[in-house]
């Protein structure tokens, strides 16, 4: 090719190419648009979507099982079994409740949606939904706090099991003392003096720290 | 002829509005184009645009003005203090003051001179002095850089923007813009893109030459008032901005207003050479005073919806194609079309 119709040939193309973009513009400026006016529509998230963390305390049985599934150890759980004298309820699924959740914090903000602590879950009550707006202006309003147990309930909780520790340690030391107290009446008679020893040091401390156990606790206790 | 002067019989009140309306019509064109502009570029990429304040975004140019006259106003230290606040209004006197021969109407021109549309150029070239100012007196590189290209862009596209002037001038035998006006009047066939008032011979070997000519003083047009795809003194992606990168507040305002006033300012030219002032495309149906400064807005904004459409449309040049279109392209072919002219206004 010539430089001449290069020339030329330059022209049209650049003539040409720029008229196609203005075709293709116009037909872009009438053709709908694609904006979803977000905070007044809101997409339709797919079904197995996994966005923030939901947790139905009341079917939860205190198994730390999505704790230790967690990758990050974003679930903070504390637990403490029941007496079994006590009744804890059931959950929706029929289980039986025999641990009393004392806390069950999620920290979302630490939270890689991964979805490894939903299956674990016996009583499935544990769910990813999908809500995505949850900023906070405080990091520490992302620390979701799901336990309902309030602090009365969980000093009340501590106590019950404290005393049902406590009748469990007497019942034992007087399993004990009895046993000891047959096995000495068994032995034969040539000492006597160790069946009367053997319940006195068990009797004392648990004099003793029943009423001191009270007063190191916090006031709750006292509104008792 | 009936001209403002001549109905109100009352000087110092129709200077006044000789000098304020146009003023007037800018700002509020201004925020039109602001609002068009924005809805235009999201509307080709399929995007909305404002939709929050008032009916679809309408009270956000409002909204922007707002912000813009309460920011706050800064200053470089190390900017020369007295340039850079002149050089803002300087941009927008310069175009502004070539508004004093834009017949907006049969009626309305600020100043009816035999030497309209040459004084118009040298007006409009005061431009380049306030834009190297800026960019000079910025104490930043950019800003330089963008001043430098600016004036280098403007100048080189100043001679194929005249040189179709000039063709025009030679066809219509005057450079008063209400006299070119008043000789494409009588409908859309009078009008110089379509060949002019003459007889048919004539009119038809015109007709390639005044359409080379509309498209070359388009394009450099388009150059001079700096809008893509010759935006190399801006070049967002470069230059941040180019020449007003310091500028904030009101004195960025300005720069803007003075560019969407050049923009508007060109399509009067346009408009005023080829596509018949304010005169009516239906002959006498439609025309008088009030529908031709109806004829000449609507013209006027049509080439400045061009001007956006292909804003969104086309990539920026590199600096050597913007200089290979101006002087390999336009010239030649803008002299070509003179020497053309010539032979057919003498035969």
């Amino acid at each position: 090719m010539t430089a001449f119709t290069t020339y030329f040939n330059d022209i049209y193309r650049a003539v040409s190419s720029a008229m196609i973009g203005m075709k293709i513009t116009i037909k872009q400026m009438v053709s709908p648009t694609v904006t979803l006016q977000y905070p007044h529509v809101k997409k339709q998230m797919p079904d197995r979507v996994r966005n923030r963390l939901y947790m139905n305390f009341d079917d939860c049985i205190g198994c730390e099982l999505c704790a230790k599934a967690c990758p990050v150890d974003c679930i903070d759980i504390e637990v403490m079994k029941a007496p079994p004298t006590e009744s804890l309820g059931e959950t929706s699924t029929g289980q039986k409740k025999r641990i009393y959740v004392t806390k069950f914090d999620i920290d979302i903000a630490k939270c890689c949606y991964c979805g490894l602590c939903v299956f674990p879950c016996p009583t499935e009550c544990l769910k990813m939904t999908d809500v995505y707006e949850f900023s906070e202006y405080d990091r520490t309003n992302l620390i979701y706090n799901f336990g309902t147990m309030s602090p009365v309930e969980i000093e009340t909780a501590k106590l019950k099991v404290k005393q049902y520790d406590e009748e469990q340690t007497a019942k034992k030391a007087a399993a004990a003392a009895q046993a000891a107290a047959a096995k000495a009446a068994a032995a034969a008679a040539p000492v006597p003096a160790a069946a009367p020893t053997a319940p006195t040091p068990v009797a004392p401390p648990a004099a003793q720290t029943a009423p001191a156990q009270p007063a190191n606790q916090e006031p709750p206790t006292t509104q008792l | 002829m009936e001209t403002l002067q001549t109905i109100l019989r009352e000087p110092i009140i129709t200077t006044v509005l000789l000098a304020l309306i146009p003023l007037v019509f800018l700002l509020i064109y201004a925020l039109v184009t602001l609002y068009g502009e924005m809805k235009m570029a999201a509307h080709i990429q399929n995007r909305l645009a404002y939709m929050e304040n008032g009916w679809h975004g309408t009270l956000q140019p409002i909204a922007d003005m707002l912000k813009l006259l309460q920011k706050e106003d800064i200053i470089p230290t190390a900017a020369d203090k007295f340039l850079f606040i002149l050089a803002p209004y300087l941009v927008f006197m310069g175009t502004y003051a070539s508004f004093a021969v834009v017949p907006f109407s049969s009626v309305f021109i600020g100043s009816n001179i035999d030497l309209g549309i040459f004084y118009l150029v040298a007006a409009s070239s005061l431009v380049v002095v306030g834009l190297l100012m800026s960019g000079w007196a910025s104490n930043n590189k950019w800003s330089l850089f963008g001043a430098l290209r600016s004036a280098a862009q403007i100048v080189s596209y100043e001679i194929p923007g005249v040189l179709a002037i000039l063709g025009v001038v030679m066809v219509l035998g005057t450079m008063n813009m209400q006299t070119m006006t008043q000789l494409q009047d009588g409908g859309i066939h009078n009008w110089l893109i379509l060949g002019g008032n003459f007889p048919l011979g004539q009119k038809l070997a015109l007709l390639p030459f005044m359409f080379l000519l509309f498209v070359i003083y388009l394009l450099s047009s388009m150059a001079e008032v700096n809008r893509t795809p010759f935006d190399l003194p801006e070049a967002e992606s470069e230059l941040v901005q180019g020449y007003n990168t310091e500028y904030s507040g009101m004195k960025f305002a300005i720069f803007y207003l003075a560019e969407y006033a050049n923009l508007f300012l060109v399509s009067a030219v346009v408009v005023v050479m080829f596509f018949g002032g304010w005169t009516s495309p239906f002959g006498e149906f439609m025309s008088g005073p009030v529908w031709g400064s109806f004829w000449f807005v609507l013209k006027g904004m049509f080439f400045v919806f061009l001007n956006i459409w292909l804003r969104w449309t086309l990539p920026r040049l590199r600096v050597d194609q913007l200089m290979y279109v101006s002087w390999k392209v336009l010239t030649p072919f803008a002299l070509f079309c003179i020497i053309a002219i010539g032979y057919i206004m003498v035969m």
